[in-house]
C-alpha cells in the first residue's frame, strides 16, 4: 500500500496539477490558532508541512523566523506540537503531514522517541534542515522503520554526483530548493533555469515525487504546473503576521490565501 | 575518547568532521554543502603548500607584527606571592587582538578562490574590525554581522570597522548578540555563496571553520614556545596557561602547541563568562555541565533548554558572550587534556582592576576573566611555577563599560 504522501501525489496528478504543500510553523500564533490554520488550509492543501520552531534557524529567513520567535515567546513546547499533530489527524478533512525542522530539537528528544511519537500522532514525513547527506544515513534507516519518510533536499550547489547519492537514498518524496536563499527570499532565478534543474533530478529519478521550495508565491506558481508539487512557506507565515498586525483572523486570511494558490495551480 | 600525539587537534577529526566521535560536524543546509566541501579541499591543500605559509608568515611578520611580546609581571607577581606570574600580549597584535589571525587566513584563501566579498560574524567586535582590516588590505568588499546590543556596547570597535570600510549589519533577532549575529551571517551565506567568502570568527561553525581558526591562532603557542626556550632554555617544568574562553579561539591557539605535553608539565586552564553574580545566565557550558547540542552547525556542549531551544546568555564581555563552545574545547575537556572554570562578571572586573594597577596593561574584559582564576590560583602555587595569561584583547573597546562600572576617573588615569 502506498503511504499518504505519495497517494497525495497520486491524487494530485489524477486531477493533473502539482501537489500544494504548505508550511506553517507550530504553535504560530498560538496552539489553538495554528491547529485551526491547519484545520482550514487542508481544504486547499494537499499535504501540510509543520515547522517545528527553532531560535537558531540558520536557514529561515525572516517571515518564518518572526512566525518561530513569535510560537517559541507563545511557550510552545516540542510535546504541545505532537498533540498540534495528532487533533489535526482526528479533523475530518487532515490531510498528511510532514514536519520540518532542526535536528537539535530531535537529538534532544531522542531520536528513537520522536520518531515513536511521531508515528503515534500521525506524523507522515520529516525534513531535516540542518542533517544533510551523508550525515542523514543512519537516520534516515530508522524513519524508514517506521513507515517515516525521509525528505532529502537537494540545492543548486548539488553536485551531480551527490544528486545521485542523495536520490538513491531518499525515500519517496525529494525537496528541491530552487535557489541560494534562505525560505523566503524573492525568487532570483527564472522558473526556466529552476525548471531545467527539476527535469536533472527527474531525468535521474523519475519515480519520486520531486517538490520545488522556497521563493514560491501566488505571484510566481503558475510557472511551475507541470512539476510534482510546490511548497508555499514564507508567503502564508508573512499572511499570518499581517493578519496579526491588522487585527483580522490570520484563519481566514490564511485560508483564503491557499485557496487562491490551489485555483493558481489547477 | 583519547588525545592523538603527533598530529594537531585540528587534524584529530573523523571523515564526518567530528572531534571524539561527536563534537563538530556539519550540521548544515544542503546549499552549504558545495561551498564547505570546496574550502576543505583548499585548506587542505594549501596547509601542506610552502608557498602559502610562507605568504602567511610575511603577513603575519610584517602587518600583524609577529611575535607579540612575552613579558614578566613582576608588580603582579609580587603582589600575589607565589608563582611567577607572565602574560603574553597578544593585544600587541595589529588591531588589538588575536582575531587578526583567523581573519587574515581567511582573507589569503578567498583572494585565492577569487571570491570579491567576505562576510563574518562579530560579538566584541574584534572578529569584524579585524576582518575589515584583513579585506581592506587584501582588497575585498566586507560585511559584517553584528548583535544589536553588541553594537550598542562595543562602539569604538564598530566605528573602526566602518572606517574600513566595512558594511556593519545590525542584527535584531532573539537575544541581539553574537549568537544571532552568527545564525545571520551563515544565513547571508547560504545566500550569497556562490560569490562570498565567510569567515567564522573563532574555533565554532562547520568543522572546516573550526580547524581554519584553530590552525590559524596556534601563530600564538609557536611564538610562545620560542619565547620561553629563550627564557628559560627549555619549556618550564611546571607552566599553567590560562585563558578565556568564548567560542575559543584564542585559548585553542594559546595551547596547540604543547598539546603533546604531558598536563602535569603544561596544565591548560580555560575560564569561561560566569556571567553576573546574581543572575543564573552565564556563558560557561563547559564549568556548569551544560548538555551537548547543535549549534552553528556543530554538536558541541551548549546552553539549552530541555527542548534543544538555544538559551540567551549574559555577561559583561560580549566576545564571551556565547551559549555554545568549540567542538575543540569539548573534545580537550571530555579528554581531559583541559581544565575548565569560570569567573564572574564581577570578579573579572576585579581583575582588570588589580592588572591595571600593578602592571602597565589593559588586558579587555575576556582576558580579564582568565586573569581572575589566575591570580586566584597563583598564590598556591610554588615559585617555579610559571604562570602564563594570554591577555588576548585591549581594554581599549570596553571603555564605556568600564566607565560605567568603574566610574570615569578609574578609566581616564588608566
Amino acid at each position: 500500500m502506498l503511504n499518504p504522501i505519495s497517494l497525495a501525489f497520486k491524487k494530485a496528478k489524477k486531477e493533473k496539477r502539482p501537489a500544494l504543500l504548505t508550511y506553517t510553523v507550530a504553535g504560530d500564533s498560538s496552539k489553538k490558532q495554528s491547529l485551526n490554520i491547519l484545520k482550514a488550509i487542508s481544504n486547499y492543501a494537499d499535504i501540510l508541512e509543520v515547522g517545528i520552531p527553532h531560535n537558531t534557524p540558520v536557514a529561515d529567513g525572516g517571515q518564518i523566523q518572526t512566525s518561530a520567535y513569535r510560537a517559541i515567546k507563545n511557550g510552545i513546547k516540542m510535546n504541545d506540537i505532537f498533540k498540534i499533530v495528532s487533533d489535526f489527524n482526528k479533523s475530518k478533512n487532515s490531510k498528511p503531514v510532514i514536519f520540518m525542522g532542526y535536528y537539535n530539537m530531535i537529538f534532544q528528544y531522542g531520536e528513537s522517541n520522536f520518531l515513536n511519537k511521531c508515528k503515534k500522532s500521525g506524523v507522515n514525513g520529516l525534513i531535516v534542515v540542518d542533517l544533510p547527506w551523508p550525515e542523514n544515513k543512519i537516520f534516515s534507516k530508522k524513519c524508514k522503520k517506521n513507515s517515516i519518510n525521509f525528505i532529502q533536499l537537494l540545492s543548486p550547489t548539488t553536485s551531480n554526483k551527490r544528486l545521485k547519492n542523495i536520490t538513491k537514498d531518499s525515500h519517496d518524496m525529494i525537496y528541491y530548493i530552487s535557489m541560494l536563499s534562505t525560505t523566503g527570499g524573492k525568487l532570483k532565478v527564472s522558473p526556466k533555469k529552476i525548471l531545467a534543474n527539476y527535469d536533472k533530478i527527474k531525468k535521474i529519478s523519475p519515480k519520486k515525487n520531486c517538490v520545488i521550495g522556497f521563493g514560491i508565491t501566488e505571484k510566481n506558481v503558475s510557472n511551475f504546473k507541470n512539476t510534482d508539487g510546490l511548497v508555499v512557506g514564507s508567503q502564508i507565515c508573512k499572511e499570518i503576521t499581517r493578519s496579526l498586525n491588522n487585527r483580522q483572523n490570520p484563519v481566514i486570511n490564511v485560508s483564503r490565501m491557499v485557496s487562491k494558490l490551489r485555483d493558481k495551480i489547477s | 575518547m583519547k588525545l592523538k600525539k603527533g598530529i594537531s587537534v585540528i587534524d584529530q577529526g573523523d571523515r564526518l568532521g567530528f572531534w571524539g566521535g561527536k563534537f563538530g560536524g556539519n550540521f548544515v543546509p544542503e546549499t552549504l554543502k558545495k561551498p564547505i566541501e570546496d574550502l576543505e579541499i583548499q585548506f587542505n591543500k594549501l596547509k601542506n603548500d610552502k608557498n602559502f605559509i610562507k605568504e602567511r608568515d610575511r603577513y603575519f611578520k610584517n602587518w600583524i607584527g609577529t611575535p607579540t611580546r612575552f613579558i614578566k609581571l613582576n608588580n603582579l607577581t609580587k603582589y600575589v606571592g607565589g608563582a611567577q606570574i607572565w602574560s603574553k600580549v597578544v593585544s600587541d597584535a595589529n588591531g588589538g587582538a588575536h582575531k587578526i589571525y583567523n581573519a587574515t587566513v581567511h582573507c589569503l584563501m578567498a583572494k585565492r578562490s577569487g571570491k570579491k566579498v567576505i562576510i563574518g560574524d562579530t560579538g566584541a567586535g574584534y572578529a569584524g574590525k579585524m576582518l575589515s582590516m584583513a579585506a581592506k588590505k587584501f582588497g575585498l568588499k566586507c560585511k559584517i554581522f553584528m548583535g544589536a546590543k553588541d553594537i550598542k556596547r562595543q562602539q569604538p570597535n564598530v566605528k573602526a570597522m566602518k572606517e574600513n570600510g566595512a558594511d556593519v549589519i545590525p542584527v535584531y533577532s532573539g537575544s541581539q548578540t553574537l549568537v544571532d549575529a552568527v545564525s545571520e551571517c551563515m544565513r547571508y551565506w547560504v545566500a550569497n555563496c556562490d560569490t562570498t567568502a565567510m569567515c567564522v570568527g573563532s574555533t565554532v561553525g562547520p568543522a572546516i571553520f573550526v580547524r581554519i581558526c584553530g590552525w590559524s591562532t596556534s601563530q600564538i603557542s609557536r611564538e610562545l614556545k620560542v619565547q620561553l626556550i629563550n627564557e628559560f632554555g627549555d619549556v618550564p617544568k611546571k607552566l599553567k596557561l590560562y585563558n578565556c574562553v568564548g567560542g575559543g579561539s584564542s585559548s585553542f591557539g594559546f595551547w596547540n602547541e604543547f598539546m603533546d605535553y604531558d598536563k602535569k608539565q603544561v596544565e591548560f586552564i580555560g575560564v569561561e563568562a560566569g556571567g553576573p553574580t546574581k543572575s543564573k545566565r552565564h556563558a560557561a557550558p563547559l564549568t556548569y555541565g551544560s548538555k551537548i547540542g547543535i549549534l552553528h552547525g556543530a554538536a558541541q556542549y551548549v546552553n539549552q533548554n530541555r527542548d534543544g531551544q538555544i538559551e540567551e546568555t549574559e555577561s559583561i564581555s560580549a566576545g564571551l558572550d556565547y551559549p555554545g563552545i568549540s567542538p575543540l574545547h569539548c573534545f580537550l575537556k571530555d579528554t581531559k587534556r583541559a581544565r575548565y572554570t569560570a569567573a564572574s562578571d564581577e570578579e573579572a572586573l576585579k581583575a582588570y582592576q588589580i592588572v591595571t594597577k600593578y602592571e602597565n596593561l589593559r588586558p579587555s574584559l575576556e582576558p580579564s576573566h582568565a586573569f581572575s582564576v589566575a591570580i586566584k590560583e597563583a598564590k598556591r602555587f610554588s615559585k617555579d611555577t610559571i604562570v602564563i595569561i594570554n591577555s588576548c584583547g585591549d581594554a581599549y573597546k570596553d571603555r564605556g563599560i568600564l566607565e560605567k562600572k568603574l566610574g570615569k576617573k578609574y578609566v581616564k588615569s588608566n
